[in-house]
């Protein structure tokens, strides 16, 4: 039988089915809803079949692993060669005891090192900064100057490890004193590899730590792209985050869809400040959320790997493959986390887990139980990293690449994101841009109007939390929850005071001066930067400079 | 034709970017007929009171997911005092233990709604204060 | 609040908790808000009102901010009222005008209101115009009010502002037909904002030409400027212009006529308010649907209705 004829069979069995046995059933007893829907609100079918898909299109649209358009994974071999990177995000307090955490999570098993820095930082302000009272070492690490860089990698040897650094607007200062710190290792820096977050749009967009304007916010990520493509060639210079899109409320696909769309305004910029598609594309990366709608997530990794892949060639006509390929690290959602019965999170972590490495990701996080009260304790970020080690070694599932490719409702529901997340992205470059859709607040209320509907949701009982709105218990309030004391601030500032003692200021001056007259002009400000960080000038010196020539950015009025 | 509208000061301290929350909150309180001025991330607490003062608010609604709530919650509350302004009632939300509650409660702060918690919850508190 | 010396001269004084609470009174309608106003009333005057009034996206509110920014600088005050839409079907409103200027809550010399239209439909709140009296009698030398900005005709705020700017923007094409549609009479001077975007200097030239081809005297025509909020760029030479306006304005006599003008719209609309609110006591809804019923069977007509109802008032009056 043709493939044409068994789909015409296909067809008029399916009428017959709806019209017989699925209409009795329904009218003896109906279905638990009305409509099912995905978070991206998708309509779910009784069943798919071939009749959902294209399967002509087969090596068009998914090819074989490490083919384009990448569909079924960017590498052959997937992870039959070597498994994800195991990447737990961590830092606390200080650098001495990060530092501490580090080695206990190499230790353990893990593969690569993700650094989360305090919010002082994160914002380019010192730890003391009348703003940064209270914040010091609350959600990631302190960092003011390369002293305290130094000792948070001290004994891990930066040839060895790669680090994953959460760091967005002042980027370029902690990859500054990265670099710093290899070569007081003695370690060259092309011998370094790791990823800076680097991807300012989304803090606009959604997670809030931004500093300086897009346009000069652009010019700094262009910097360090064109710094790194010389120097630093084993060096992710940007990973282009969904995560906070999605923790911010929006869908899958709407996740894909400014995720892609960020990433086109960079790449565009990139090509505006001279430099060639194939010269930085093979060092985007990406980073993506894994939420509970378990086969939506799988669809939504494969969409997006397609989409990017297509984005690239054809729209920014790449010759290289390496170009065209989507490597991103997944986090576990966050926001699905809850504070009730906090046991259940590990399940809810397994299932997220899973749907990114069936998505094929190249690095994964699994957030821990209690995440949503405190940071995590060391005995909860153990059972998070075994969530990942048990998918690779016990499950299975590794053994073979994209083994859900083939199931009618994956493919059906990866072709239905690819299209919408593509349908926002023609929106998106209607109104001029990411840039512009942020400046107008467009992507802001896209995405407050799906977190509003979900929790609208949530309150109606249309959606279900088990454990929040549904299946509730009394709990005791839990304990032993990781807390950063407030000695943690004080003993940062004497600190950073003693290093300012005893550093050369006038080399501190003489530096900042230079900085300042080049981030007037034009120049790369990248050599800049390190040179300022080497002569220990802090990171809210640095910044402050850049504040003067740039400006601060003013979020638009979007709820 | 006099009506008492509540307005209501829903407000991010410190440096914490995580907005989805008071976002929220702060829609389900217009749609449930209140005026909601909204300030922002990066407000100290000294910008919060005196927002709240011009605006005259019965309420803030402070939201914090960074942990720095022990040390900007009560900053506000005593700000507020110190301003003659403490009649207004403040409460917050965010990644707060429930081991901080009594502290938090005992520095002035009205109530904490942590997370799961539903908007009906938060107008119920608010409309039953207003009340009184 | 039982006493209103007290609270006037606190008012007087510049206490902006009295001041908050003031406009609270107003805009819930509170009978105190007259009594508050009457008492204020012989202070009031000395203020120069400002309205800035344009689309959303214009970026009304960081011109504000850079506008009073540059006020503080020539150390003047500052009152300010944001104005917002309320909700049709709640009620409610989100008001974040202030989310563009943070820096200004931090500023002694600078106060800031928020407020919703209420049901209001001519680009403010019905509370504003005795509000801008409250912030006036307090002392503050510039009263600035950002009007809702949703595209509507705007014309409360000629009744309101010595003088009004109307911000555009390049690149919004449909705001050039609302400039037509009639807000063009209300600009005393335009703005073209966001002046380093691609086709500033054409929507400048397109709002010349749509000036010259309008009802303006030749020495009256609203000049156009250009300016960048976000940078600051051309905000001195827009309060200069703004100063120069009113200043002019004093020298002719027109500034006076226009008070003039807008205390007769403020008598009649008050007067109709008042009507309408005495109407809604006197007349009661059943008696509405019974004469409903009668003009729908054809038995009756509205104006026979309505001739009836009015001599029902005016019986009533006496």
């Amino acid at each position: 039988m043709s493939y044409e004829d068994m789909k015409k069979q296909l067809q008029d069995e399916m009428k017959k089915w709806k019209e017989g046995p699925l209409a009795k059933t329904l009218a003896r007893a109906p279905e638990r809803r009305e409509e099912f829907t995905t978070s991206s609100e998708y309509v779910v079918n009784p069943v798919y079949t071939p009749l959902d898909i294209d399967e002509e299109k087969y090596m068009e649209e998914l090819g074989l692993p490490g083919q384009y358009p990448y569909t079924r994974g960017v590498y052959p071999t997937m992870y039959r060669g070597r498994f994800w990177t195991m990447r737990q995000y961590a830092g606390m307090a200080d650098a001495a005891e990060s530092n501490k955490r580090y080695r206990y999570l190499l230790d353990q098993g893990q593969t690569g090192l993700s650094v989360a820095f305090d919010l002082p930082t994160q914002i380019g302000y010192d730890s003391d900064h009348s703003l940064s009272n209270g914040e010091v070492g609350k959600v990631g690490v302190a960092i003011d100057t390369l002293a305290d860089m130094e000792l948070l990698f001290d004994s891990i040897p930066l040839d060895k490890v790669s680090t994953s650094m959460t760091i967005n607007a002042p980027a370029a200062v902690l990859l500054a004193m990265y670099i710093a710190v290899a070569e007081k290792q003695g370690v060259g820096v092309d011998k370094i590899s790791g990823t800076i977050q680097n991807d300012v749009l989304k803090e606009y967009i959604a997670r809030g730590t931004y500093i300086y304007p897009p346009e000069q916010s652009m010019r700094l990520i262009t910097d360090i792209f064109e710094y790194c493509s010389q120097n630093i060639p084993k060096w992710n210079t940007i990973s282009i985050s969904g995560y906070h899109i999605r923790e911010a409320g929006s869908t899958a696909a709407q996740e894909v869809a400014f995720t892609l769309a960020d990433a086109i305004a960079y790449v565009e910029a990139a090509i505006e400040s001279g430099l060639e598609i194939d010269q930085f594309a093979s060092r985007l990366s990406f980073f993506f959320n894994s939420h509970l709608n378990f086969i939506e997530e799988v669809a939504k990794f494969r969409a997006a790997r397609r989409l990017w892949a297509k984005i690239v060639k054809e729209r920014f006509h790449a010759k290289k493959e390496n170009s065209m390929r989507l490597r991103f690290h997944t986090q576990t959602g966050g926001s699905t986390l809850t504070a009730q019965q906090p046991d259940n999170n590990i399940v809810r972590v397994t299932m997220q887990a899973l749907a990114a490495v069936l998505g094929g990701t190249q690095s994964l996080h699994t957030n821990s139980k209690d995440e949503a009260l405190a940071l995590p304790t060391e005995e909860s970020v153990r059972i998070a990293l075994r969530t990942q080690q048990i998918i690779a070694h016990e499950s299975g599932v590794a053994d073979t690449a994209d083994p859900l490719a083939g199931s009618y409702y994956v493919e059906a529901l990866t072709d239905q994101i690819e299209a919408e997340a593509m349908e926002y992205i023609e929106k998106i470059d209607e109104l001029g841009g990411a840039v512009k859709a942020i400046e107008l607040g467009y992507i802001q209320q896209e995405i407050a109007d799906s977190a509003y509907k979900y929790q609208m949701g949530v309150e109606s009982g249309e959606n279900i939390v088990v454990g929040v709105n549904k299946f509730q218990v009394e709990e005791e309030s839990p304990r032993n929850l990781l807390r950063i004391d407030d000695i943690v601030e004080t003993r940062q500032v004497e600190r950073l005071n003693k290093v300012k003692e005893n550093r050369d200021n006038e080399a501190v001056k003489k530096a900042l001066d230079n900085l300042r007259s080049a981030a007037e002009g034009t120049e790369n400000l990248m050599p800049f930067i390190l040179e300022a960080v080497k002569a220990y000038a802090t990171l809210g010196e640095i910044s402050d400079v850049m504040r003067d020539v740039f400006g601060e950015y003013k979020p638009a009025e979007i709820l | 034709m006099s009506e008492r509208k509540v307005r209501i000061l829903v407000a991010k301290p410190g440096l914490d970017g995580h907005d989805r929350g008071a976002k929220v909150v702060a829609r389900a309180l217009r749609d449930a007929g209140m005026e909601v001025i909204y300030t922002g991330l990066r407000q100290t607490p000294e910008q919060i009171v005196r927002a709240a003062i011009q605006e005259d608010v019965q309420f803030i609604g402070l939201s914090c997911l960074s942990g720095a709530h022990n040390h900007l919650f009560p900053k506000v509350t005593s700000l507020l005092e110190e301003s003659g302004a403490d009649d207004i009632i403040v409460f917050g939300g965010g990644v707060i233990p429930s081991d901080d509650i009594p502290f938090l409660k005992e520095k002035g702060i009205k109530e904490i709604f942590g997370p799961g918690t539903g908007t009906d919850k938060i107008i119920n508190f608010i409309n039953s204060l207003c009340d009184e | 609040m039982n006493n209103i010396q007290e609270f006037s001269k606190e008012i007087k004084k510049g206490n902006k908790r009295f001041i908050a609470k003031a406009i609270t009174l107003i805009e819930n309608e509170d009978k105190q808000a007259t009594e508050l106003i009457n008492s204020l009333y012989e202070f009031c005057g000395n203020a120069k009102t400002i309205g800035i009034t344009g689309p959303p996206g214009a970026g009304k509110s960081t011109l504000v901010g850079e506008l009073v920014k540059h006020i503080r600088s020539l150390d003047k005050t500052c009152g300010l009222i944001l104005v917002d839409p309320s909700s049709p079907f709640t009620g409610g409103a989100i008001l974040g005008d202030r989310i563009r200027m943070p820096e200004l809550t931090n500023d002694s010399g600078v106060f800031i209101r928020s407020m919703g239209t209420r049901g209001s439909l001519g680009g403010l709140a019905k509370a504003t115009r005795d509000s801008v009296k409250i912030l006036d009698a307090s002392g503050y030398d510039y009263v600035i009010i950002e009007t809702v900005g949703i595209g509507q005709a705007e014309t409360d705020i000629v009744q309101t502002a010595d003088a009004v700017v109307v911000v555009s923007v390049p690149g919004l094409g449909d705001h050039i037909q609302t400039l037509k549609a009639g807000i063009m009479e209300i600009a005393d001077l335009f703005v073209v904002n966001k002046a380093d975007k691609d086709g500033a200097p054409k929507t400048a030239r397109e709002l010349r030409l749509m000036i010259e081809m309008s009802n303006y005297a030749v020495e009256e025509r609203p000049p156009v400027l250009l300016t960048d909020a976000l940078s600051g760029t051309g905000i001195p030479e827009l309060f200069t212009k703004i100063e120069a306006f009113i200043e002019n304005n004093l020298k002719s006599g027109k500034f006076e006529s226009r008070r003039k003008e807008q205390l007769l719209f403020e008598i009649q609309d008050i007067l109709d308010y008042n009507v309408k609110k005495y109407i809604k006591t006197k007349i009661d809804k059943d008696f509405y649907k019974s004469k409903v019923e009668e003009i729908f069977n054809r038995e009756t007509t509205p104006y026979v209705v309505t001739e009836e109802l009015f001599n029902i008032l005016l019986n009533k009056g006496e």
